[in-house]
């Protein structure tokens, strides 16, 4: 299934890294991409295909903390919520 | 496909703007539990209850984090009772208490149904049934109970409005030593929808399939926020803003009800867009109204103003959902919403204006904390007031007010939670009491003869 993956939180380096990372470590493929800065503010958004046999529950949980461990906000999302909300 | 801007924008309305799926409520026949007891049909109401719903609060939590959009409540929605235990009405407290245990057990914060639908005649059984609501009500925790006392096609039942002020004064006596909270479990209605989901009015109709799943869908802080983005919007765009709004929001909540439905093994049913405030600062219908113009809601110029809110949510939520029902507008409760207890507590909003409103919201008079030595039958014409409103104007009303036992004006009530808190409001001092024990069917209106 197609989720979405936002981070938050105020720049710094590295933050693609890690959580391109830690997907590829959980054999995630990523979709796309897209991230703007604004002042010192970085906003991202990843699509990516998460394989049906994930615990998507315990994904949601380990991106959760592996964000907080580096000071960002970290959602992983079905993509249909927003599909549903922005398109006709 | 959808950009990082609609996706941050939906992140944004849930953390910051207290957008929500309000409940997903199941609801459930109960025609097929009727026994020879009241013993017997209690037992089958439980059983039924508990497993046809036992996989609801899991599966809300689960739809919750797939998408990321909180589901605050989880309840269920029954047959009315009074139907179901006509064979021995003083006996309904054996349903009430069987309802109560299963919605405990399942952790369903309200279930809705100890109900009657009297609005062309009270039956010897539903007047029986009904004078088992206060008991019931003052010995269970999370029960709901309404009394359908008036339609457009039928008139208004005003043996049964006299009845039910009678009813809402014991309520509050017997709940007295919690303010009379038994009362924010009570309401009388006009034009009861068979398919709310909202509590304490929902219950499910005889015409509903079996097992149904019905979701109500909320946000004011939504609204208010996507207005405040606005400010010099005039009212057609104001209305333009609204109506996008209220489509986003309830398609959310058609995903969420399909799936519930779908995992459930019940029929989706309906999406309730309703803008239902909690007493959360950003929560309130009330502010939206004053980010429309008002220096403070209740002043004129409010009904205006929430006729084009009640009307533009509607608009929006019929557009994004198959199948929109309930009640599908804005709520105007008072303890619960902080911009109107705000201004009941300034002196701004009377039970006047707000009687004034119901005859646009969607719904009437609710959440009102009144004297506690308002006479039964003052609760009683207050009743009648807005089934007239909502039998002339073929609209849904409602009323729950909470005569506080040992308060007057001056004083105020908590509930706390999501039934918030009020000052009490003055009623009317004019005694209305012979024209409520006259008795008799208001008959229907000409305009309801549509055959």
């Amino acid at each position: 299934m197609k989720a979405v993956v936002t981070v938050t939180g105020t720049d710094k380096k590295g933050v693609i890294a890690r959580v391109s990372g830690y997907l590829f470590g959980r054999d995630i493929n990523i979709l796309d991409v897209s991230q703007t800065i604004l002042g010192d503010q970085f906003a991202m958004m990843m699509i990516a295909d998460i394989p049906d046999t994930t615990d998507f529950s315990l994904l949601q949980d380990e991106i959760c903390e592996l964000g907080q461990s580096f000071g960002m906000q970290i959602r992983l999302q079905h993509a249909d919520i927003f599909d549903a909300m922005h398109n006709v | 496909m959808f950009t990082k801007s609609q996706v941050l924008e939906t992140i944004d309305m849930v953390e910051k703007e207290h957008f929500d799926i309000r409940t997903v409520t199941l609801g459930l026949s109960l025609l097929s539990c009727v026994r020879a007891t009241a013993e017997e049909t209690a037992r089958a109401v439980y059983d039924r209850v508990t497993h046809a719903a036992a996989r609801l609060v899991p599966t809300a939590e689960g739809l919750s984090r797939r998408y990321g959009i909180p589901i605050v409540n989880r309840r269920v929605s029954v047959t009315p009772v009074s139907l179901i235990t006509a064979a021995f009405p003083e006996k309904s407290g054996l349903v009430a208490d069987a309802l109560d245990r299963a919605a405990r057990e399942l952790g369903i914060d309200f279930l809705g149904g100890y109900s009657a639908l009297v609005h062309k005649g009270t039956a010897d059984y539903e007047e029986k049934f009904l004078r088992t609501i206060p008991e019931a009500l003052a010995r269970t925790e999370r029960l709901c109970a309404s009394v359908n006392v008036g339609s457009t096609r039928s008139g208004i039942n005003i043996d049964a409005v006299r009845l039910m002020g009678e009813l809402i004064k014991e309520t509050a006596e017997r709940t007295a030593a919690q303010s009379g909270i038994g009362c924010c479990k009570l309401v009388a209605f006009c034009n009861a929808v068979e398919d709310n989901p909202f509590m304490a009015g929902a219950f499910h109709g005889v015409g509903e399939a079996d097992t149904v799943v019905n979701v109500g869908v909320s946000g004011p802080g939504v609204v208010l926020h996507a207005l405040k983005g606005a400010p010099e919007a005039n009212l057609t765009q104001a209305a333009e803003i609204i109506k996008r709004t209220a489509f986003k929001i309830t398609r959310a909540g058609q995903l969420v009800a399909k799936e519930a439905a779908e995992i459930l093994g019940a029929r989706f049913g309906i999406v309730d867009l309703s803008l239902a405030p909690t007493p959360a600062r950003g929560d309130s219908v009330a502010h939206i109204l004053e980010e429309l113009g008002l220096e403070s809601v209740g002043g004129h110029g409010t009904t205006a103003a929430l006729a084009m809110l009640n009307d533009a949510v509607k608009k929006g939520g019929v557009m994004a959902s198959s199948h929109v029902g309930g009640l599908s507008g804005a709520f105007i409760p008072v303890s619960e919403d902080i911009g109107m207890i705000e201004a009941a507590e300034r002196g701004k909003i009377g039970i006047d204006k707000l009687e004034a409103m119901t005859c646009v919201c969607s719904v009437g008079l609710d959440m009102i904390a009144i004297p506690g030595d308002t006479p039964a039958s003052t609760v009683s014409a207050m009743i009648a007031d807005e089934a007239a409103i909502g039998m002339i104007n073929g609209k849904t009303t409602a009323v729950r007010v909470i005569p506080v036992p040992g308060k007057g004006v001056g004083d105020s009530v908590e509930f706390g939670g999501l039934l918030g808190r009020a000052p009490i409001l003055p009623v009317h001092e004019g005694d209305a009491g012979k024209f409520i024990s006259r008795g008799g069917l208001i008959p229907a209106p000409i305009h309801s003869f549509k055959n």
